[in-house]
C-alpha cells in the first residue's frame, strides 16, 4: 500500500494557499484597478514577477524572507510558526507562486465589469461592501472562479519554490511534485509513475473546470452587451 | 423639489461649466454625445466630482467645493437610470426591484411594496425573469420600478430610450410621460435625440461642448431658439451669417439674399436660421429664385436641396422638406418664407 501522505498534504497546502491567494488576488485586483496608469503599471510587474521567474528564484527569496536567522524568520519563531523546512512553508511557497494567477484573472474580471451597475447600486444607496459582493463579484463570478481554480492547480503543482523552502522529507513535507521526482531520482519507477498518474488526473479535472467555467462566461458575456 | 447646480470640472481638453436650476418639472438637457450631458448627471449623483461649484436639491447641499461638502452617491438621494439600465445580473426583476427596498426593514411591507410597483408598470409577467431575458421595454421598467420604490428626491435619466428599438421608442415615451406626470418630483433627462426631447419636456436647456445655455420653455425654445447653438442643436438645417440692414431687415451674403423678419431686429445678430419645413412654393413673402438640386424621397415627405439665384457658389445647399401631397409635377422656380420662420440668432 503506497502512503498516501503526499496527496494529503499537496491538498492541504493548496487548499490553504489557494484561500489567501483568492482574498489576496481579489483585493489587490480590485485596488489595482483603480490606481492611475503609471502606478499600476509598476504594481503590475511586481505582482506578476513570480508568474515569470523560475520558482526556485521565489523560493530563494522566500528563505532570505523566512529563514531561521532573518528577522521575520527569527520574529515568526517567537510563536512557534517555522516555516523553513515545516509543511507550512509550503503555504507560502505555493501562494507566491500562484498569486499572479488569481491576481490577473480577477483584475481581468473586473475591469471588463459594467461600472454602471456599481453607481446605480450606490445611487440606490446600497453600501459599496454591499456592492462589491452581491454585484461586482457576483458578474466577475466566473472569471474569478476560473482564477482560483487555475491558482489552486498551480499551488498543488508547485516544485521549486516549495522544494528550496521546505525539501523533502517523507511524511513530513513531502507533496506529490517533490515525491515525484524523489522516486524517480531513487530508481522506484513504478512509485514515481502512480504520483505522476494522481499528478495527470488532477490537472486534467482542473483544465476541464477552467474551460466549462470560460465558455459559460462568454455566453453570458454575451447577454451583457447592450 | 429644486435643484440648483452651478459646477465646472476639467478633464484634459475637456471643459464642463454649467449652471441651472428647475422645480417640480421634467427638463431635459439636449445636446450632441460627448457634450458633457452625462458627466452634468454623473456629478449630480455624486459619481463624479466637479472640479469647484454647487449642488443643492430641496435646500440640502449636496456639493460645495468651498465648503469642502461632497456627499456620497448613498447619501444624495437621486434616482439614477442608466442608459443600459444596469440591472443587477443574477437577480430576478423582483430581487432587483427588492434592492431599491433595502430601507424598509419589514419583509413583508417590502414584498408588498415591490409587488405594488410591479403592477403600476405592468411587468407581472417578467417578474421571475433575469435581466439578460428581458426586452428592452421590460428592462427599462425594471430598472425604473428599482429606482421609484427607493424614493429619491429627483429621478434622473440618461438616454432613458437610446437602448430602445425605433419602433418602441414613441410608445414607451407615451408610457413614460404618463407615469411621470403625476410623479410629483423632478426629472432631469438628457438626451442627444430633439424629437424626444420636444415630446417629453417641459423645459429645455441645450448643451454644447461643455456649456448650457439658459434652459427654457421647450416649445418657445423650438419656435425661437436665439442662438445658432441652440438653432443647429433643435434641427434647423439651414443658418447662414446675416447682418442688420433695417428694422425688420436683414442682408444674408451667403445666400446673397435680403429677408423681411416677423421680429425686430436687435443689435448683435449673427445668422439667421430657416427651417426646412418653412418654405413654401405659393408664399409670396422673401421670396426668391431657386434651383432645385438633388432630391430625396422619405415615406411621408420628400427632401430637396436647392440654392438661390445668385447664391455663393462655395456655399452649402439649402434644404427644403415638405408633405409628398404638397409635390408639384414641375420644381418650382421660386419658394417663399413666411417672416414670421426667420429665426433671428444671436451672438452669445
Amino acid at each position: 500500500m503506497t502512503d498516501l501522505f503526499p496527496l494529503w498534504n499537496s491538498l492541504r497546502i493548496a487548499a490553504i494557499s489557494s484561500v489567501i491567494v483568492f482574498f489576496a488576488g481579489i483585493f489587490a485586483a480590485y485596488y489595482a484597478a483603480k490606481l492611475p496608469r503609471g502606478l499600476k503599471g509598476i504594481l503590475d510587474v511586481i505582482l506578476t514577477l513570480p508568474l515569470v521567474l523560475p520558482p526556485t528564484v521565489c523560493g530563494y527569496f522566500l528563505l532570505l524572507l523566512f529563514g531561521n536567522r532573518r528577522p521575520l524568520g527569527q520574529f515568526l519563531a517567537q510563536y512557534g510558526i517555522r516555516l523553513v523546512m515545516n509543511w507550512p512553508g509550503g503555504i507560502a511557497a505555493a501562494a507566491v507562486v500562484a498569486f499572479p494567477l488569481m491576481y490577473r484573472t480577477a483584475r481581468g474580471a473586473f475591469e471588463s465589469f459594467d461600472e454602471n451597475l456599481a453607481w446605480s447600486g450606490q445611487t440606490l444607496g446600497l453600501s459599496n461592501t454591499w456592492i462589491f459582493w452581491r454585484v461586482r463579484m457576483r458578474a466577475c463570478r466566473q472569471g474569478i472562479l476560473a482564477g482560483a481554480v487555475l491558482s489552486f492547480a498551480r499551488a498543488l503543482g508547485e516544485y521549486g519554490a516549495t522544494s528550496m523552502l521546505i525539501g523533502y522529507t517523507p511524511g513530513r513535507t513531502a507533496t506529490v511534485s517533490t515525491t515525484v521526482y524523489q522516486l524517480w531520482r531513487t530508481n522506484d519507477e513504478r512509485g514515481a509513475f502512480f504520483w505522476v498518474a494522481v499528478n495527470l488526473v488532477i490537472s486534467a479535472v482542473v483544465l476541464l473546470a477552467v474551460n466549462l467555467l470560460e465558455s459559460r462566461e462568454k455566453k453570458t458575456g454575451k447577454r451583457m452587451t447592450n | 423639489m429644486s435643484l440648483t447646480v452651478d459646477i465646472e470640472k476639467r478633464l484634459g481638453d475637456f471643459h464642463l461649466r454649467t449652471a441651472f436650476s428647475c422645480g417640480r418639472e421634467f427638463l431635459g438637457i439636449l445636446g450632441a454625445s460627448g457634450c458633457g450631458k452625462s458627466m452634468t448627471l454623473k456629478c449630480i449623483a455624486g459619481i463624479e466630482r466637479p472640479d469647484r461649484g454647487t449642488i443643492t436639491l430641496d435646500g440640502r447641499v449636496l456639493f460645495d467645493s468651498e465648503k469642502k461638502i461632497n456627499l456620497t452617491p448613498q447619501q444624495r438621494r437621486v434616482g439614477y437610470l442608466f442608459q443600459n439600465y444596469a440591472l443587477f445580473p443574477g437577480m430576478t426583476v423582483k430581487q432587483n426591484i427588492l434592492c431599491g427596498l433595502h430601507g424598509e426593514k419589514d419583509r413583508k411591507k417590502r414584498e408588498q411594496r415591490a409587488d405594488e410597483m410591479i403592477e403600476l408598470l405592468q411587468i407581472r409577467d417578467c417578474a421571475g425573469l433575469l435581466p439578460g431575458a428581458l426586452s428592452g421595454g421590460q428592462a427599462q421598467r425594471a430598472a425604473l420600478g428599482r429606482i421609484l420604490v427607493n424614493g429619491p428626491d429627483l429621478l434622473m435619466l440618461d438616454e432613458p430610450f437610446s437602448a430602445l428599438d425605433t419602433h418602441l421608442r414613441l410608445k414607451l415615451q407615451m408610457e413614460l410621460k404618463g407615469l411621470l406626470d403625476g410623479y410629483g418630483k423632478g426629472v432631469l433627462m438628457v438626451t442627444h435625440d430633439r424629437d424626444e426631447a420636444f415630446r417629453m419636456c417641459g423645459l429645455l436647456g441645450v448643451m454644447d461642448r461643455g456649456q448650457m445655455l439658459a434652459v427654457r420653455e421647450t416649445g418657445a425654445l423650438f419656435a425661437d431658439p436665439e442662438t445658432r447653438t441652440a438653432a443647429v442643436i433643435t434641427g434647423c438645417k439651414n443658418i447662414a451669417g446675416a447682418r442688420k440692414t433695417g428694422e425688420r431687415e436683414v442682408f444674408v451674403p451667403e445666400w446673397n439674399i435680403r429677408l423681411v423678419t416677423g421680429k425686430p431686429v436687435r443689435d448683435g445678430l449673427e445668422a439667421v436660421g430657416i427651417r426646412a419645413h418653412r418654405f413654401h412654393p405659393g408664399e409670396t413673402a422673401n421670396r426668391f429664385p431657386v434651383r432645385i438640386g438633388r432630391e430625396m424621397e422619405e415615406p411621408f415627405e420628400w427632401v430637396s436641396e436647392f440654392r438661390f439665384d445668385g447664391q455663393d457658389p462655395g456655399s452649402a445647399p439649402v434644404w427644403w422638406r415638405y408633405a409628398k401631397e404638397n409635390r408639384l409635377p414641375e420644381p418650382p422656380e421660386a419658394l417663399g418664407v413666411s417672416p414670421e420662420d426667420i429665426l433671428l440668432l444671436y451672438q452669445t
